[in-house]
């Protein structure tokens, strides 16, 4: 691993002092994604933006990926990061078809797996810098987990990552309920898409719901949410503003 | 054939006056004693089958797994010693694994045999490391189609259209030899291949067998598994059929 070791003590928890091998900070990030159980599986929505800092610079970002037959990835955070992880994941599934034995990995291994890379990474303060969100369906059962950066994991009926966890679930507690039909979760969805249309800034206006049943996954094609801006306290904003011209 | 290679086969590292390197010749032999195994190239893939020799009726059916998958599309079928050859098998999916992730695309089969032929081989060089008491048939379809490859235990790999090896690999041979593979299909040449084994068992020297089955084909979407129960059934119907057909004349 570290060939070009220091001759620094090796003092405190952070290691030799080799920090360009450690991740320090994120550089291109995926903002939220939202998912939510519903009649025969899992609804889960991504926008597409990939922002390098403040810039919107990637736009046709996918974030969003199917795992084997039973589950489905969607992650914020550092693209690349998450392009490691897929890595890491398609080994682990490709071992596990090798097998041909009938049996396959379901959406709980899966996430159990992601917990352990993810705190274990955390460990070496050296993360993979997302938020993972796992769902799927197997065996008719249906599942839904999530996992951050630093290993936290749970599951659960809705959940959502980064800002969504503050815009998103709220609305999600108050009107999320067993069964919900396709339509209903996709509504359901795409309001909570759109408040974070408004109110983040990272957010694009380009957006894929994907779903997972028993049958299999579907991502959708990227589309648009429609968005109201003719509120009358928009029309002449500046006016009665002091300083203004 | 036979010839003792007294004080010359002693060591792998050591020649015999005529050129020859018995230790290997000797790992041919462990080869040679195991239940046969076929692959031949049809029009649109591979197939491979093994005369799995059920050494105690307490073995469960369709356990011990001679045919592996290597990659998603490609597999081998392993003659010989078993754990030697779950060791050539472990180290091909590792070479493949390590080709993907470095060219970002499935290794072409013909790499991969090198690369398995060439461990092979390292394990005839040096006296404190024995040959591999097994032989493996290869097969595998990548952009330039399906493709068969067999490896000796002495490192040797060629590209063939059939092949056989193990205790029937004679036999199986000029049969083999008699099919039309290039208008052959996989599914045709599931239900030839099953009649080979079947032809080839000797009956009177091992009792039961098991016939595991393996394709890469396009009704596969070139990826290597195991042939469908359904087709492997048909198979072993078809044969048994030949065979009492063979007898009865």
């Amino acid at each position: 691993m570290n060939c070009m070791d220091s001759k620094q003590p090796e003092t405190g928890l952070l290691g030799p002092e080799s920090d360009s091998q450690r991740t320090l900070y994120p550089y291109v990030t995926g903002t939220s994604v939202v998912a939510l159980k519903y009649k025969d599986g899992i609804l889960m929505a991504a926008d597409m933006g990939g922002s390098y800092g403040s810039t919107l610079r990637y736009k046709s970002v996918e974030r969003m990926k199917p795992i084997g037959k039973h589950s489905l990835l969607g992650a914020s955070g550092e693209i690349s990061d998450f392009q490691e992880i897929l890595r890491y994941l398609d080994e682990l599934i490709l071992y596990d078809n090798m097998w041909d034995d009938g049996n396959s990995l379901g959406p709980k291994e899966v996430h159990n797996y992601l917990t352990r890379v993810m705190y274990n990474r955390r460990n070496k303060f050296n993360p993979l810098w997302n938020s993972l969100v796992l769902g799927g369906v197997k065996n008719g059962q249906t599942y839904l987990g999530m996992v951050s950066m630093i290993g936290v994991n749970f599951e659960d009926n809705h959940v959502a990552t980064g800002f969504g966890n503050h815009l998103a679930r709220p609305i999600l507690r108050q009107e999320w309920h067993e069964n919900l039909s396709f339509e209903e979760g996709v509504k359901l969805l795409e309001k909570c898409m759109r408040v974070l249309l408004y109110r983040d800034r990272s957010a694009v206006n380009k957006l894929q719901i994907a779903k997972i049943t028993e049958e299999g996954v579907t991502i959708s094609q990227p589309y648009s949410l429609k968005t109201h801006w003719e509120f009358s306290a928009f029309q002449n904003p500046t006016q009665g503003a002091v300083g203004s011209w | 054939m036979s010839s003792i290679g007294t004080g010359y086969d002693l060591s792998v590292t050591t020649f015999s006056p005529d050129g020859r390197v018995f230790q290997i010749e000797y790992a041919a032999k462990a080869v040679d004693n195991s239940g046969t195994v076929i692959g031949i190239k049809c029009k649109d893939g591979i197939v491979m089958g093994v005369e799995k020799l059920i050494a105690s009726k307490m073995m469960l059916p369709g356990s011990n797994r001679r045919i592996h998958s290597v990659h998603r599309h490609s597999g081998m079928a392993v003659a010989g010693l078993a754990a030697d050859g779950r060791q050539i098998v472990a180290r091909a999916k590792s070479e493949a694994n390590n080709y993907e992730s470095v060219y970002g695309e499935s290794i072409p089969v013909k790499e991969l045999a090198e690369r398995v032929a060439s461990y092979v081989h390292l394990c005839t060089l040096y006296w404190w490391l024995r040959p591999f008491g097994c032989g493996v048939i290869l097969g595998g379809c990548d952009r330039d189609g399906p493709q068969l490859y067999m490896v000796e235990p002495s490192g040797i790999s060629y590209r063939y259209l059939g092949a056989a090896i193990g205790k029937g690999k004679q036999a199986a041979k000029t049969e083999i030899e008699k099919l039309k593979l290039s208008e052959m299909t996989c599914r045709e040449g599931v239900i030839e291949v099953a009649k080979i084994i079947y032809k080839v068992h000797d009956e009177a020297k091992d009792k039961a067998f098991e016939l595991e089955m393996s394709w890469v084909c396009d009704e596969s979407k070139q990826q290597h598994q195991k042939v469908p129960d359904d087709l492997l059934e048909e198979a072993k119907v078809a044969a048994r059929v030949a065979l009492e057909e063979m007898d009865a004349d």
